[in-house]
């Protein structure tokens, strides 16, 4: 009888080789040591397509430890499709333990949103990043943003701003907004809305973006200076839902969803499921508040 | 010579291939050629020399192929250049070559010290920003972050090269050849800086818009005391903007002198022929 040593083991502890692992967390340890900068790394295949959530998934799969507690959110729900799948998936190959709860949650696996609930140093944000180059959509090519990255050459991202305030008589550049990370590097910080953005100021915890279609890995470290890009006379201004109040909870003073019935009336619903949930059960977990002062 | 020049250039050689001693040696008018016999390298700057003084407009003309575009590119680090150097007095009082000098520092000189007007439109502006917004880059450039100021100075610059101001935030995609290049040297003008090149600026253009571009330039630089580096193959531009000229043939200098000595009395065959073909 053939006995093949290399299949009787289907997978891997967290699915991806430890090789592999090691190169990975070298990049993400790189990335820590240069804010904002973004270190190419492998992308190694995975059993969901490039371009689903593999940056995170990567960085994630590197990380995670059978005494991980893992929270996975998409767009800040813990109960979409693509987070149900991908916490089944971590948790079958990692043996790790999974949480709805943010302040439980060791590591914390997200899709367009930063948490509400303030994050501390014991727990690591990892960010899916569907394009992690902010010079993108001035400049094609990656060789020129790379030399424009490195020699801190940003007036086109600059105009581009001009150019919505021109437009729009705001900096509103939707998700996404460009930031100036530890005074050095313009970044991304994935498509989150601008209310999140200044989460990711001197934060305590640790903020990773994978990128795995784009194979790039970039880092916010704890204590960092993040300052979104702005005007002397235009500032940058997060997302303002006034006189707006939670359908389901009452609350305000969260980021929300506008929710559309059949006859076209409209309600709002806070985004983040779990914060809501607490906000229901009791009383409102520590968040930092940049709007709504009222 | 005295020592006021503003810009000064020694030895600059530009070579497209496989240089050799001979590509050098064996090129130029002389030999009537600026292909290398041996490697088939095309020079196209060879070993040129030359002074520009504050407020002077200098001018360089030659057929097509003599290497006008290449050394004014050159001088803009539009591209490398394969030898000589280049010294600027408002970089380190001149001592300094710019070529040495690093990315960031280049960079630096482009945005701030030197303007330059390509013959293209498209090369000199971004189609994709509004006219305010090219002239806006420069100015974020040099770090103005004040959305008000900007368009101030956006509006200021245009009123001078005489765009309405109401097309401001078009892109420049939608203005006329004449307007393009007038937003153009808007923007090249933009930080006042001490020198400015021009390639070939007008060549796209109908006579009528050519005399008023060429108007504006010579307004802008009695105005503002910029000098300047003109480049035409049109002897017209030549005769009406520059103080003094250099002729160029297979990228080396024939003949250079002032612009209405080399127009009247052409002392090079090459010039003779240039002068004798005008329309």
């Amino acid at each position: 009888m053939i006995e093949n040593q290399k299949f009787q083991h289907s997978f891997n502890y967290a699915y991806i080789d430890e090789y592999t692992k090691k190169e990975i967390r070298r990049k993400t340890l790189k990335a820590v040591c240069i804010p904002g900068y973004q270190v190419p790394y492998s992308s190694p295949e995975m059993p969901i397509s490039r371009g689903w959530g593999t940056g995170g998934l990567h960085v994630t799969l590197s990380l995670v430890g059978p005494n991980d507690v893992l929270k996975v959110i998409d767009q800040g729900s813990d109960a979409s499709v693509n987070a149900c799948n991908l916490r089944a998936f971590i948790k079958e190959m990692s043996n790790c333990a999974v949480t709805f709860d943010t302040a439980e949650a060791t590591l914390i696996q997200t899709r367009h949103r930063v948490p509400e609930e303030i994050l501390t140093e014991k727990q690591i944000l990892v960010l899916q990043v569907p394009q992690p180059e902010v010079l993108r959509s001035v400049e094609r090519h990656e060789a020129k943003t790379r030399v424009m990255h490195g020699e801190a050459d940003y007036a086109k991202i600059w105009v581009t701003l001009y150019e919505a305030y021109v437009r729009s008589g705001g900096l509103r550049s939707g998700a996404g907004h460009p930031i100036m990370v530890n005074g050095r590097y313009v970044a991304t910080p994935s498509p989150i809305p601008s209310w999140d953005v200044p989460n990711l100021n001197m934060a305590r915890c640790l903020y990773l973006f994978g990128a795995g279609r784009e194979k790039r890995i970039h880092c916010i470290p704890p204590f960092t200076r993040v300052e979104p890009l702005e005007f002397e006379d235009i500032r940058f201004k997060v997302e303002e839902f006034l006189g707006v109040k939670c359908s389901a909870s009452g609350q305000d003073k969260a980021f929300m969803d506008q929710i559309y019935a059949d006859d076209f009336s409209s309600s709002y619903v806070i985004n983040d499921s779990n914060f809501l949930d607490k906000l229901r059960k009791g009383p409102r977990p520590p968040q930092k508040l940049f709007t709504n002062p009222a | 010579m005295d020592n006021n020049w503003l810009l000064r250039v020694r030895n600059l050689t530009k070579i497209y291939g496989e240089p050799t001693l001979d590509s050098i040696h064996r090129t130029g008018p002389a030999f009537n050629t600026n292909i290398c016999p041996k490697t088939g390298a095309v020079v196209a700057v060879n070993d040129i020399s030359f002074d520009v003084y504050p407020g002077e407009v200098l001018g360089i003309v030659g057929e097509s192929g003599s290497g006008k575009s290449t050394l004014v590119q050159m001088l803009y680090f539009d591209q490398e250049v394969s030898a000589g150097e280049v010294n600027f007095k408002p970089v380190d009082d001149g001592n300094v070559n710019l070529f040495e000098l690093s990315n960031q520092k280049k960079r630096y000189i482009r945005n701030h010290l030197m303007g330059m007007v390509y013959q293209n439109p498209r090369d000199g502006l971004n189609f994709r920003f509004s006219s305010g917004g090219n002239i806006a880059e420069k100015l974020l450039m040099a770090n103005v972050f004040h959305v008000g100021r900007i368009r101030i100075r956006g509006a200021d610059l245009l009123t001078k090269t005489e765009v309405p101001i109401k097309r401001m935030d078009e892109s420049p995609a939608r203005f006329s050849g004449g307007m393009q290049q007038r937003v153009q040297i808007a923007k090249a003008i933009a930080n006042n800086p001490p020198m400015l090149l021009l390639d070939e600026v007008t060549s796209g253009l109908d006579v009528s818009v050519q005399a008023k571009v060429l108007d504006l330039i010579r307004g802008l630089q009695q105005d503002l005391g910029v000098s300047m580096i003109v480049v035409s193959h049109d002897l017209g531009v030549i005769r009406m903007l520059t103080d003094r000229t250099m002729v160029l043939k297979h990228g080396k200098i024939v003949e250079q002198g002032l612009t209405d000595q080399i127009l009247q009395d052409p002392q090079h065959g090459y010039t003779q022929l240039l002068v004798s073909s005008l329309l």
